[in-house]
């Protein structure tokens, strides 16, 4: 039988070790998994930029549901353990009410009720919780921490009604913090307590700059003051007073004020606790059966902040509790920081000072550019050093300092680069197991199997593959030179995070550049975001973007589009085109069903074909023909060419059906009206079903409405039954038509913003994860269904029948086919 | 040698940004009058499976076929792919006129050699 595994904490260490155990051996455990937050194991150090927009918090997610069920993992989400019950080998836990914080200590429980799950080995990785000191009126309304996906949401929301906010703690997240709260449009103020900014990294000199650079980039520094109490006014924040007597005015109050361990667990289950959980060099506790990583560890007398540290500590105790390399050691680990602030270089690592006369200390200063660097050489090696303005040689000195090696006698190549020609560190000469990115703990193995085995060419594909170089970046030039060492060139793939080739932004920035510039067309954002280079194969997924952006606004440039949209019709391989007309719900009359029999006969059109979607197919019109077609028809289009809503198939419900317990035509139609048109980044294709035998196949659409017992309705969606077959994922189950509607549109929408051009709805549901979709979509967790369903009813007022093109033609010449024309002249050839 | 022009009509004819086609002497040609206000003249068929090379999107000197996507370059008729081109033709303004140079012999795609394409 297995043995049984459990995991506290869902966090960066307890998803990593599991990683581990399972790249070791994949059977040999029963695991089971407590996680407190309500997500999936995503990316923390990230966060510093989700809240300053320039990832979404979809792309931080480093273990998607998907994940825990391809590995078999029991995921008890929003539960937490409380206790290690050690005489009976189980772990009890209790799930959390949806508005407690996961890292408090006077948590809110759901139930009462204890989940107990027996166990033969545990691991604690619980992590550690922020600080907050002592301050009068801390907690209410507009006061935060900064600790988890959750705390940007907040932060964001609650910013939106703020001008000033102030950020207590001068610290590398507090300023972290402070950057991105300058992205939504406040004035912010840093208050640190100690004489200088992030104390624990730099020196005076340095501090000093630092906080130059970050007033350049107007945010306020006030150093030497001590926070007493927040001040308000009609229950709404107005200032914060200082010991001194003093206050400066502001809306909101986020802490970053360091971290503490959370031991809670190991303490009620009697495990030896100091700062953190005590572990020994096998990352074991005090009990045999029960292991510890992460920020809650306390191991050798110190206690990390930092990723770094768990992977190590994670590959140690995954060799122990697998039985893989029983004699593992974890001897603690040699830090070093990077401060993930736009527009600060700044890095990190060992000590910051000296006292001892023989160490050398190396400094360079040029304060007219703000660079500060530098060096402690301890018997040669490298015992700290601080890379300000500066830190393109950072990543080479990080190497150089956890490995303890020589330094060169010409010490100036430490600062400079390589004046001897030769690179200090050769990532070619590093060992296989020689980690790069320590953000994410890739070693140089993973990479070059990346390189070697699955062709990644680029930075960017080595990150796709490995996570190298999706953290702070700072070893993004390792990973350039291990791809030129093996393939002679680095190759710059932009196609994989770009959302076109032709501009290089991700989605969400290009979303944000094209916010706030106003850009209306594509012909603009060439201009203003390509430096004027047109991209033909840019053209058609900007023109997509631009109309979801600017409902109704959109300056439509028909050479933007595909051929399909420029003439409403889908383009045949002859060259022809066919002609569908929206049939609501699939359900026609003689009348319109006579009109097109008509308009077949009078147009020689080539084939008359029922489409799988309903409706009715006239193919092998020619292109000049479209418009005489469209008005002999006199029915809107069916949008049967285009990335965009296509059809909502339904069965017969309960107009005639024995069976049906819900509508479906009349929905089908409901949905058809109001979502005909309305584009998209690949096609829709809906379905709506009486009952749960589902003869319209609404389980494998895009989006599937099936009624059940009770007169509710279902809604699936990431549905496919194309060359990918796929059953969709419930969303949720709601009463009335309207619900139905006003859900649906919220996902189009949502779809509409975060999908990747041609990401068909089951790539995209499964690339975020029904869960989270869930927990956007219908318990509102980001705060911004309102804003959903307001942008797709603009999107659906701005609704035109493409078809009425026939009488006023968008641009001359656009229904033309090819035009005769006679050779002119014959001439003498005098060139 | 004596060279045969056409009239191609007025510039504005050509939708900007797109292409249009004409039958000259049984021939389809594609003509192009990008948005920064150069004119191309190709062959319309593609010699993948003959797509209409005109109703393609352009951009940045190329057009992509609407049928499958291979991409040409207007000025060369180089295809993406090495062993596929089109023809190019000579094209200029003249006031608000396009003219074009049309060859004596008639073409004969199953002679073309990518590398003479365009000369
Ligand atoms: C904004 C920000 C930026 C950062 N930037 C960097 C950086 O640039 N570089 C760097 O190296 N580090 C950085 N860090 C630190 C890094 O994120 C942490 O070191 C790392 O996340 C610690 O991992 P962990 O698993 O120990 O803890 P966590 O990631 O916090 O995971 C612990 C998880 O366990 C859950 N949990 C706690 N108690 C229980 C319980 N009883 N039952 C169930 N679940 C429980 C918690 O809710 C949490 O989800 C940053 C941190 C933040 C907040
Ligand atoms: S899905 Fe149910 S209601 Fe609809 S036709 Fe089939 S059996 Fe009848
Ligand atoms: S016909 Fe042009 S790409 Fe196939």
């Amino acid at each position: 039988m297995k043995k049984k595994l459990v995991v506290i904490g869902n966090g960066m260490a307890g998803a990593r070790v599991v990683e581990e155990i399972l790249s070791r051996t994949p059977d040999q455990f029963e695991i089971v998994m407590f996680g407190a937050e309500p997500y999936g194991n995503y990316n923390r150090i990230l966060l510093s930029n989700v809240l300053n927009q320039t990832q979404d918090p979809t792309e931080v997610m480093m273990n998607p549901f998907s994940w825990y069920k391809e590995n078999h993992i029991t995921l008890h989400l929003g539960v937490k353990a409380f206790k290690i019950d050690r005489t009976k080998k189980v772990v009890l836990g209790k799930p959390l009410s949806p508005e407690a914080v996961p890292y408090l200590h006077d948590e809110k429980f759901a139930t009462q009720e204890e989940m107990v799950v027996p166990y033969d080995y545990v691991i604690i990785a619980t992590g550690s919780r922020p600080f907050v000191p002592p301050i009068e009126g801390w907690g209410q309304a507009g006061t935060f921490l900064f600790r988890t996906l959750d705390d940007c949401h907040s932060i964001a929301q609650y910013s939106q009604k703020c001008h000033k906010a102030v950020v207590i703690g001068g610290g590398l997240l507090g300023l972290e913090a402070a950057r991105g709260l300058l992205t939504h449009q406040l004035e912010v103020t840093v208050v640190e307590a100690a004489a200088g900014l992030m104390a624990n990294q730099l020196d005076q000199e340095s501090a000093q700059i630092l906080k130059r650079t970050m007033e350049a980039m107007g945010i306020r520094v006030l150093t030497s003051m001590k926070t007493s109490k927040i001040i308000s006014n009609e229950n709404k924040i107005s200032a914060l007073g200082f010991s001194d007597g003093t206050s400066i005015e502001t809306d909101m109050v986020v802490v970053s004020a360091g971290i503490r361990p959370i031991t809670e667990v190991a303490q009620a289950s009697g495990l030896n606790v100091n700062k953190g959980i005590v572990c020994d060099d096998q990352m074991r506790t005090s009990d045999f059966d029960i292991f510890s990583l992460g920020e809650c560890v306390e191991h050798r007398g110190k206690l990390y902040g930092l990723v770094e540290p768990i992977w190590e500590q994670a590959r140690v105790l995954a060799d122990i509790v697998t039985g893989v390399a029983p004699q593992a050691v974890y001897m603690g680990s040699k830090t070093g920081t990077k401060l993930k602030v736009m527009g600060v270089e700044l890095a990190s690592m060992g000590e910051k000072d000296t006292d001892r006369i023989e160490d050398e200390v190396l400094v360079y200063r040029d304060p007219n550019r703000g660079i500060y660097k530098k060096l402690i050489v301890r018997d040669n090696k490298i015992h700290g050093a601080i890379l300000l303005g500066d830190t393109e040689f950072a990543d080479t000195l990080m190497q150089l300092f956890m490995r303890e090696e020589a330094v060169p006698q010409n010490r100036s190549e430490l600062l400079f680069g390589f004046v001897s020609g030769a690179a200090l560190v050769k990532a070619s000469d590093l060992p296989d197991h020689a980690q790069i990115c320590n953000c994410n703990g890739v070693s140089k193995k993973q990479i070059m199997h990346a390189i070697t085995e699955n062709n990644c060419s680029s930075v960017a594909a080595v990150g796709g593959k490995t996570k190298a170089g999706k953290g702070c970046g700072s070893c993004r030039g390792m990973i350039a030179q291990l791809i030129e060492d093996c393939l002679g060139k680095v190759s710059y793939d932009a196609s994989e995070h770009y959302y076109v080739t032709g501009v290089p932004l991700e989605k969400s920035q290009l979303v944000r550049e094209i916010q706030t510039r106003g850009l209306k067309s594509v012909s603009r954002v060439f201009e203003i975001l390509a430096q004027g280079k047109e991209d033909a194969d840019s053209k058609a997924g900007l023109a997509s973007l631009l109309k979801t952006i600017w409902p109704g606004e959109y300056e439509d440039e028909r050479d933007a589009r595909f051929i399909n949209d420029r003439v409403h019709a889908n383009i045949q391989k002859d060259g022809t085109f066919s002609v569908v007309p929206r049939i609501y719900g699939g359900v026609t009359t003689p009348d319109e069903l006579m009109r097109i029999a008509q308009a077949a006969v009078k147009y020689k059109v080539k084939m008359v074909k029922i489409t799988g979607g309903q409706r009715i197919d006239l193919l092998g019109v020619k292109k000049e023909v479209l418009p005489l077609i469209w008005k002999d028809l006199g029915m809107p289009s069916g949008h049967a060419y285009t990335k965009a809503f296509r059809t909502c198939k339904s069965c017969v419900g309960t107009d005639f059906c024995r069976y049906g317990v819900g509508d479906s035509i009349d929905l089908a139609q409901a949905i058809e009206y109001r979502f005909q048109g309305i584009e998209s980044p690949h096609k829709m294709k809906l379905a709506t079903a009486g009952c749960p035998r589902n003869c319209s196949e609404a389980y494998v659409k895009d989006i599937g409405a099936v009624a059940i017992e009770g007169g509710s309705w279902e809604i699936y969606i990431g549905g496919a039954a194309g060359s990918t077959v796929r059953k969709g994922d419930l969303l949720c189950t709601v009463k009335t038509q309207e619900e139905v509607l006003a859900m649906i549109g919220r996902f189009i929408q949502y779809y509409r913003e975060h999908a990747k051009y041609l990401e068909r709805t089951y790539g995209f549901v499964e690339r975020i994860g029904i869960d989270i979709l869930r927990n956007i979509l219908v318990k509102d967790s980001l705060g911004i269904c309102n804003q959903l369903d307001e942008r797709i009813a603009q999107a659906v007022a701005a609704y035109k029948d493409p078809w009425k093109e026939a009488d006023i033609p968008a641009y001359s010449g656009q229904f033309e086919g090819p035009r005769l024309i006679e050779v002119l002249r014959e001439a003498e050839n005098n060139g | 040698m004596k060279k045969r022009f056409v009239n191609i009509g007025p510039i504005d004819r050509i939708p900007l940004g797109q292409g249009i086609s004409f039958l000259i002497d049984g021939e389809e040609i594609a003509v192009f009058r990008s948005r920064g206000g150069e004119i191309f003249a190709i062959e319309n068929r593609c010699p993948h499976r003959q797509g209409p090379l005109s109703e393609g999107i352009i951009g940045g000197g190329k057009v992509i076929c609407p049928l499958h996507g291979h991409k040409f370059d207007l000025a060369t008729g180089q295809g993406g792919e090495k062993h596929e081109c089109v023809r190019v033709f000579k094209v200029w303004k003249d006031e608000d006129q396009i003219f074009m140079e049309w060859p004596t012999a008639k073409i004969k795609p199953q002679e073309k050699d990518c590398a003479m394409v365009g000369l």
